[in-house]
């Protein structure tokens, strides 16, 4: 598997990182350095070698449906760029 | 169900049209999916958002087991198969709305698999014309924040309230054929779900909405490419964009175009659909398992434990009505179809001793006299002025003939205005019915005697004058008598 400059600078698009056309010259290598070392994963046969999700003996921890959080809007919209009555203010986004 | 197949007339010919809906439930629970924080409606902006729901650096994830709960409770209410081992994967855009970069849903490893849910056309006869819509799965994820665009000129206003919310996500295959199965479908789901209690099903404040897919094709071909309209909130408007996009696709396709596969948005006002273009990119969601969170793995206790808590369901009540206690299919139908209706009729059966002989009566009065007057004011049965209890009271009068059926309709009003009692109201306003024969014997007889000519025709063979006596008779007693008992005396003393 390997990526050519297109697909950096789409991967860059939609996860909006603004990168220069230079940039994206550099990262086409390194990308495809770090996928090409991967890569060397699919060469062991693990077909019947259930997926680890823990390296130790762990279950997913549920919690009981209480509410125990929240009423800090300061708080939350401490590090906001803007902030009106309440909500956080962005630019204007409308279908 | 062939007598309502649902056709598009085109200039080519006959279209046939293709419809799959993905129901968004919100899950009733007082926490959010992965935060403490409240999920009440209607607070202020931002008050019930946790650092989770905002996305703070180094905040977990940990789920809230009332949402496990709940969603398996949904799917075993669709005799659907649970997942013992489910997973969570993120799926990543960027919108204001959604400060992680990510939803966190289920798409490989989902908690619920393949069930059905049985949709009538019929709500006079449902078992005659029934059908079953097959469901893909259910899965569960978090809701967005909501944006506000109308409230500054070059901002938009972003509340997190909602954000974290859970929802069940439940994907129907494209098992349905016209606007009304879909409407059928729609309305049941809802009605299931009130009745496990898994979410409130009010559309109007967004708890639940629908992304109807839709696509077209002649009889017996292939499927044709479908588009998805959005977020569609109400029964009569999925029904509305079935029937405004299946016409746009013939009309596309027969004038040599393409349908092409896209997210579109519903317009109420206009009763329209549109292309959202700017989605366009948005579909290269980039899925992969959520390493915050390990596989949700379910007991078999759990799983007992919810199907023991399930209450009796739509289908299994409405069997239970008409069989157990003999009501008609119709009465069987309406009075299942909302879980409060069913509750007041229960109730108001729960104060008899014998729960079948009243049955009849009371399905009778509710759907015509009860339901009329919720109609007239506007109300709910919830919100009904007059209580079952209050109810009983007024039909156990009829039954042991202390009033007329015509007389209850009077007292009924009465209730309704003043709240108070039907026997109060009977002994107040004097309204007892005369069942002694002696008293009204004495009126027949002034009847008959004041109308000697038309008791000679009426002997002569003029049947049809029995109607006339009838009412003289009531009359004179001011509609009181016993109507059952005037009718046999009067027979006894004309036919003599």
């Amino acid at each position: 598997m390997s990526v050519d400059k297109q697909t950096v600078q789409k991967i860059a698009s939609l996860s909006r990182i603004a990168i220069t056309d230079a940039e994206a010259d550099a990262l086409v290598p390194e990308l495809n350095n770090i996928l090409g070392w991967v890569e060397q994963l699919g060469e062991v046969d693990c077909k019947d070698v259930e997926p680890m999700t823990a390296v130790i003996p762990n279950k997913l921890r549920l919690r009981e449906d209480a509410v125990t959080d929240g009423d800090m809007r300061d708080k939350i919209l401490k590090n906001a760029p803007a902030a009106e009555h309440g909500f956080f203010g962005v630019p204007k986004v409308i279908e | 169900m062939t007598e309502s197949t649902y056709r598009i007339q085109g200039a080519t010919g006959e279209w046939e049209v293709v419809i799959g809906l993905e129901v968004h439930a919100q899950v009733t629970s007082n926490a959010k999916l992965f935060s403490g924080a409240s999920t009440e409606f209607g607070a202020e902006p931002n008050t019930q958002v946790s650092l989770v729901d905002a996305a703070m650096p180094g905040m977990l994830p940990v789920p809230n087991k009332e949402c496990v709960r709940q969603a398996v409770r949904t799917g075993l209410a669709i005799n659907a198969q649970i997942n013992k081992y489910s997973r969570f994967d993120r799926k990543n855009y960027f919108y204001a709305d959604l400060p992680q970069g990510y939803q966190i849903s289920q798409l490989y490893h989902p908690i619920v698999g393949e069930g059905e849910v049985q949709i009538s056309l019929d709500e006079k006869d449902p078992d005659a014309h029934g059908k079953a819509i097959g469901i893909e799965r259910i899965h569960i994820e978090q809701d967005a924040g909501k944006l506000m665009h109308d409230q500054h000129p070059t901002m938009s206003y972003v509340d997190l309230n909602r954000c974290g919310v859970a929802l069940m996500e439940i994907v129907s295959r494209p098992d349905m054929t016209s606007p009304k199965e879909a409407g059928a479908y729609v309305k049941k789901l809802r009605s299931i779900l009130r009745y496990v209690g898994s979410c409130d099903g009010n559309m109007e404040q967004g708890s639940m909405r629908a992304d109807v897919n839709v696509s077209v094709r002649k009889p017996g071909e292939e499927l044709g490419i479908r588009t998805e309209t959005k977020n569609v909130n109400s029964v009569r408007f999925v029904q509305q964009v079935i029937e405004y996009e299946a016409q746009r696709q013939v009309d596309v396709l027969e004038s040599g175009g393409e349908i092409v596969q896209e997210t579109r948005l519903f317009d109420p006002d206009k009763g329209e659909t549109r292309s959202m273009r700017s989605k366009e990119d948005a579909h290269d969601y980039r899925y992969f398992p959520d390493p915050d969170l390990l596989p949700l793995e379910l007991e078999d206790d759990f799983i007992f434990d919810c199907k023991a808590s399930l209450p009796e369901l739509p289908d299994e009540k409405r069997a239970r009505y008409k069989n157990v206690l003999g009501l008609s299919a119709y009465n069987a139908a309406v009075l299942t179809a909302e879980h409060e209706t069913a509750l007041w009729f229960e109730k108001l059966l729960d104060t008899s001793n014998e729960p079948e002989k009243i049955a009849s009566s009371a399905a009778n009065w509710m759907t015509s006299e009860l339901f009329g007057a919720l109609n007239k004011m506007g109300l709910t049965i919830t919100e009904s002025p007059v209580t079952p209890e209050q109810a009983a009271e007024l039909l156990g009068l009829v039954a042991d003939g202390t009033i007329s059926g015509k007389i209850a309709k009077q007292v009924f009003e009465i209730m309704l205005e003043t709240g108070d009692g039907a026997a109060k109201i009977v002994e107040e306003k004097g309204l007892k019915q005369e069942s002694d024969t002696g008293a009204i014997e004495k009126v027949i007889a002034e009847v008959m005697q004041a109308n000697a000519d038309k008791v000679e025709e009426y002997r002569g063979g003029k049947d049809k004058l029995f109607g006339f006596f009838v009412g003289q008779t009531m009359k004179a007693m001011q509609g009181k008598a016993n109507p059952q008992v005037v009718n046999e005396l009067l027979k006894k003393t004309l036919d003599n």
